[in-house]
């Protein structure tokens, strides 16, 4: 709890192995409400990792974890897994269109739980499309393939179809690793403007991107995370010498 | 200016011609050795058509004489030296319709699994193996192992249904392996995002793979098809009859079967005209360059509609 609230997203000593190999060692964070958490570090740090053990998505990928991780405070073990998944949203570093048209894009997950009125998945699609700041682009012609998309638009018709199952908290995975920056730009601001309503979690391999939307950030190294402030605390004031030299950009 | 002389860099730059007109004739003998690769492999495709195209021809030209709706539609008369083949027309349609029941279920269904469930663990790997030695069998040990398992064993005797079945056999390793196959087209990323939705693991494969998987599947059916058509060994001792001019009404009567047919009048029936064993070879080759042509269309226009 804090401040009274429950914590919409919470991992304590989390550990994870691929096969006999440990890639995440006692991890523990916590997301608050309204708020980007952001999450940086090195390639093979364990990011994504950690991001697969919150929808519990490291079954698929043959990985197998110990360890607490609780939503609203509910062991996420205790949860159907889908639900799950489409209570913790996630968004891959690559963009995809799924083989459909986007209007089904957006439908797809809400169908899938039953919603057959098509009033109803009219104003799911409207309503995601305009939150991931593509309705304008493509409200003429979403009947046109998903996969047809470009690459920047792609991304923002994953985050549309991400925000359609109406998640608590939205994972983002290196989102903009294949985008343009001005696409980047225009997610990040949804992104600001969705944390009025949901937890986020910002995995980027761009500082500056933690720097410029993230409340409060992480640094993970080699499984661990090393250090966990205030996102101006933890670039100006780093506590550890390699969150320092990271930040820095002095990482070997 | 010689193509062939090997030089360092630093010798090139400075020999005469400069390094421009090194890659220039270089590229000259490459398209000499590409122009002349072109031909060789032409060669070669035309020596495989040519067969394929004799033997059509030679049968367009020997059997179409025979070909009328009487021979079509028509019973065999006179101990098959005259008449129609009919019942054998409608013989291999069962027989077919009867390996596919059995094969395409089992065989779609084998293929997701493999695909979608099995991962890539040891028994999976070694029910791969199976399979892929199952679909080099030859022909006559299937029909040794439809007769034991079909006919005796089951006790279904000669009959379309145990002369189906072990068509089915024949091909359900074959409709497995291009089920599997067509599946694992379909870009993992597709799964990864659908799973991410809290989609299950089987409405994904319901409503993102098979859907797009489905002209591969398809393909591979109507080929199998085909050779299910075409071939006699493994309905020899299961359900054909050499001779029976009544048309089949229940998968527990025998039949007559176009390859069966085209067998036995070229070699077990004196005094056939020349015409009608064309002919009737001529028909079962139609229908099984029709179907494989329906393929090749099919698969060609799923393609153009592919949606990635
Ligand atoms: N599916 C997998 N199987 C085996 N090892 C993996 C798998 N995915 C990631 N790893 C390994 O786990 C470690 C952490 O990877 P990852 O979580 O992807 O880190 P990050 O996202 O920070 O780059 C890496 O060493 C990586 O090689
Ligand atoms: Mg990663």
């Amino acid at each position: 709890m804090v401040n009274g609230t429950v914590i919409p997203l919470e991992v304590r000593d989390l550990n994870a192995w691929y096969g006999t190999r440990q890639v995440l060692k006692n991890v523990s964070l916590a997301v608050r409400p309204n708020e980007i958490l952001g999450v940086i570090g090195p390639a093979g740090g364990g990011k994504t990792t950690m991001l697969t053990c919150l929808n519990r998505t490291l079954e698929l990928a043959g990985g197998r974890s110990e360890g607490i991780v609780r939503i609203e405070g509910e062991s996420v073990d205790k949860v159907d897994p889908n639900e799950l998944r489409r209570r913790v949203a996630m968004v891959l570093p690559l963009p995809v269109g799924l083989p459909m048209s986007i209007y089904d894009n957006v439908a797809f997950a809400p169908r899938m739980v039953g919603v057959t009125n098509r009033r109803e998945l009219d104003e799911i699609v409207e309503r995601c499309l305009t939150q991931a700041a593509l309705w304008d682009e493509v409200k003429d012609r979403l009947d046109q393939l998903g996969t047809r998309l470009s690459g920047g638009q792609q991304q923002r018709l994953t985050l549309a179809r991400a925000l359609s199952t109406e998640p608590e908290v939205l994972c983002l995975d290196e989102f903009s690793i294949a985008i343009d920056p001005v696409t980047t730009m225009r997610i990040e601001a949804v992104l600001v403007e969705l944390k009025k309503q949901i937890s986020i979690v910002l995995v980027t391999n761009l500082l500056q991107q933690a720097r410029r939307i993230a409340d409060r950030t992480a640094f993970m190294l080699l499984g661990s995370v090393i250090e966990e402030a205030p996102t101006e605390e933890l670039f100006e004031f780093p506590k550890d010498k390699r969150t320092h030299d990271y930040v820095n950009g002095k990482f070997g | 200016m010689n193509g062939t002389d090997v030089r360092t860099a630093e010798q090139a730059t400075a020999a005469s011609p400069s390094p421009t007109t090194v890659a220039f004739a270089d590229l000259a003998s490459r398209r000499r050795t590409e122009s002349l690769a072109g031909l060789v492999l032409l060669g070669a495709a035309a020596l495989a058509a040519i067969p394929a195209l004799a033997i059509v021809g030679l049968l367009i030209v020997r059997g179409a004489p025979a070909l009328s709706l009487e021979f079509l539609f028509g019973m065999p008369l006179h101990g098959m030296t005259a008449g129609g083949i009919f019942p054998a027309i409608v013989g291999t349609l069962w027989l077919v319709g009867v390996s596919l029941a059995f094969a395409v279920p089992v065989g779609v269904l084998a293929g997701i699994y493999l695909s979608e469930y099995a991962g890539e663990g040891r028994v999976a790997r070694i029910v791969d193996l199976a399979i892929v030695n199952l679909a080099a069998v030859p022909s006559i040990v299937h029909a040794l192992f439809g007769l034991g398992a079909f006919v005796l064993f089951m006790r279904l005797g000669t009959s379309i249904l145990a002369g189906g079945l072990t068509l089915g056999v024949m091909t359900l390793p074959v409709i497995i392996t291009s089920t599997k196959a067509a599946l694992q087209s379909v870009p993992h990323s597709f799964r990864l995002a659908s799973w991410n939705l809290g989609v299950s693991r089987w409405q994904t494969i319901r409503h993102i793979v098979l859907p797009n998987a489905l002209p591969g599947i398809l393909t591979g059916i109507i080929l199998q098809v085909s050779r299910a058509a075409g071939e006699t060994a493994p309905i020899l001792f299961t359900g054909a009859a050499f001779y029976l001019p009544i048309l089949p009404d229940d998968v527990r009567m025998q039949s007559m079967a176009l390859s069966m047919h085209v067998y036995a009048l070229v070699t077990q029936i004196p005094d056939v005209p020349l015409e009608m064993k064309y002919g009737s070879a001529l028909v079962l080759v139609g229908t099984v360059v029709l179907l494989n042509s329906f393929a090749t269309v099919l698969r060609y226009y799923l393609r153009r509609n592919r949606k990635w």
